[in-house]
């Protein structure tokens, strides 16, 4: 698994939590290191491994846990980096949802050895729609939850998501548009780069 | 209808007047409208020529325009401009090329001044991803880089010959002298070495600094103890010391084969080697300072004495060294 996955996974867990959790976390997932580098590439076996260390030491429901690391990744000002590339996916979130099936081809153009989930978005209605996950890790739809939560945030929209179940490895959410202007969101400049 | 699909745009009448704009052409200038301008007094047409008049212009159809903005901040654009459906008419489209990072920033564009399928918003995507990848590579190198310099200063081993380095003999014969031990110091070093490297080069020195160390590796007891501690010094521990007959020996034979020619690419390298040594039974309290300083003594008299020899240390050299005022350097070996 990439290193940018499992230090992502760090960083949520000490920015929300505090080092020493993160420390306890390591210890629990039997690391032998506390530091992910972003830019190696681990194991497999240690991404599911340190998710289930991180839940055990914060006591958290592991679903939950990781909506609350798709929300973190967003959200939180240190990841800004993160948010204004998926910006720049479209002008509304409804732009943006159509481009979350390129979102793993996007990645790659960036570091090329990143492997997203497969994601892809049906149309059922007007403003209905589902997005399908499959990815290696399990709950990676819990995750994109949280994404498709902060980001409608972001672009001030009003939605309602709902995480459908998996079968066959696919996990699916269902996201309803209640109303794309609903409040004011948060400004995105080209220009501006994040530092 | 122009609007949409070339955002960035503008039309003009036979006279070179600009009679519309483009929506996000008409942001690059925020002195005045561009609109009702003469083309020419915006855009300076800088190739594949100076053009200076219209006709120039108009002889430049369907060209790479490249021009710059007569405005500050002087940003640089590429074009192209073709006959427009009435009589004498032109339309020049625009775009930022390679500088839209800071036409974005300038300007203050957001991705509906582009054309749904300009790919400009794509370049800003990629650009500031790849530099988040690459600070992220950055900080990776930097931290790698620290770590070896850490693992450098902590080294024991000297990369040239595989022997201890200064700071590894450092520790061990600070051990010896805390364990009470009887050993034997023995500093050694090599005679001509300089001509070596200064007439057949440093790959040529490395390699007889490379045999002279498989010599000494050979000669000395698995237990005992070789070190390079400076260019061409080596500091010697032997353990176990009950007779320093054996020392002697052990000594001559390096000695002896240090002087057989060493081959290097075909042509022979001659060096040899002087050594003087000091017993660590000599001592009621021994120092590494006293018994490095001693050694030294002893090898002194070696090369007084003509080099190629070996000599033990003892009370009447150091008072004979002390009398005739001999400046005797204690080695100030370079740290490795």
């Amino acid at each position: 698994m990439h290193g940018l996955i499992n230090r992502a996974i760090q960083r949520f867990v000490v920015d929300s939590y505090g080092a020493p959790q993160w420390a306890a976390v390591a210890r629990r997932a039997d690391l032998g290191f506390v530091e992910f580098e972003a830019m190696w590439t681990y194991d497999d076996a240690i991404t599911p491994r340190v998710l289930a260390a991180v839940s055990d030491i914060l006591d958290r429901p592991y679903d939950e846990l990781m909506e609350d690391i798709g929300t973190y990744l967003v959200s939180h000002p240190n990841l800004e980096a993160l948010r204004r590339l998926l910006r720049f996916g479209g002008v509304t979130f409804v732009e943006f949802l159509h481009s979350l099936d390129d979102l793993p081809d996007r990645a790659r153009l960036a570091v090329a050895d990143l492997t997203l989930p497969r994601l892809e978005l049906r149309e059922h209605g007007p403003h209905q729609y589902s997005l399908t996950c499959v990815g290696d890790i399990p709950g990676c739809g819990h995750l994109f939850t949280g994404v498709l939560r902060a980001m409608a945030d972001d672009y001030g929209a009003l939605v309602f998501l709902e995480h459908r179940g998996e079968a066959d490895g696919v996990e699916t959410v269902s996201i309803a548009l209640l109303e794309a202007d609903y409040a004011e969101g948060r400004g995105f400049e080209l220009g501006a780069q994040a530092s | 209808m122009l609007s949409v699909l070339c955002p960035m745009h503008v039309v003009l009448c036979p006279d070179g007047l600009i009679t519309s704009a483009g929506p996000t052409t008409q942001k690059l200038s925020r002195q005045q409208p561009v609109v009702g301008r003469p083309f020419l007094d915006v855009f300076e047409i800088k190739r594949p020529r100076e053009i200076t008049t219209l006709e120039g212009l108009r002889e430049a159809a369907a060209m790479k325009l490249h021009l710059q903005l007569r405005e500050p901040p002087h940003r640089e654009l590429k074009g192209v401009l073709m006959e427009g459906p009435d009589e004498g008419q032109m339309i020049v489209n625009l775009s930022f090329g390679i500088s839209v990072v800071d036409a974005v920033q300038d300007y203050k564009l957001t991705a509906a001044d582009f054309a749904p399928t300009d790919l400009a918003i794509e370049m800003l995507y990629l650009v500031e991803a790849k530099s988040a990848a690459m600070e992220a590579s950055r900080q990776l190198n930097r931290r790698l880089q620290g770590a070896r310099v850490a693992a450098e200063e902590q080294a024991l081993t000297d990369t040239l010959t595989g022997l201890r380095n200064r700071r590894g003999m450092d520790s061990i014969l600070s051990d010896l002298i805390a364990d009470g031990e009887n050993f034997a110091l023995m500093h050694m070093d090599l005679d001509y070495f300089k001509a070596v490297n200064d007439t057949m080069g440093h790959a040529a020195g490395d390699y007889v600094l490379q045999q002279v160390a498989s010599i000494m590796l050979k000669e000395v007891r698995s237990h005992d103890t070789v070190a390079r501690v400076g260019g061409d010094e080596f500091v010697l521990l032997l353990r176990d010391v009950e007779e320093p007959a054996v020392i002697d020996q052990i000594a001559t034979r390096i000695i002896e084969r240090i002087r057989e020619p060493i081959l290097f690419e075909g042509e022979r390298c001659k060096v040899s080697g002087s050594a003087g040594t000091t017993l660590s039974r000599n001592y009621e309290v021994a120092t590494a300072d006293q018994l490095l300083g001693d050694a030294d003594v002893a090898l002194y008299e070696s090369k007084h004495r003509g080099r190629g020899r070996h000599t033990f240390f003892s009370e009447e050299l150091r008072a004979r060294s002390e009398a005739a005022k001999i400046p005797l350097p204690r080695a100030q070996a370079p740290q490795m």
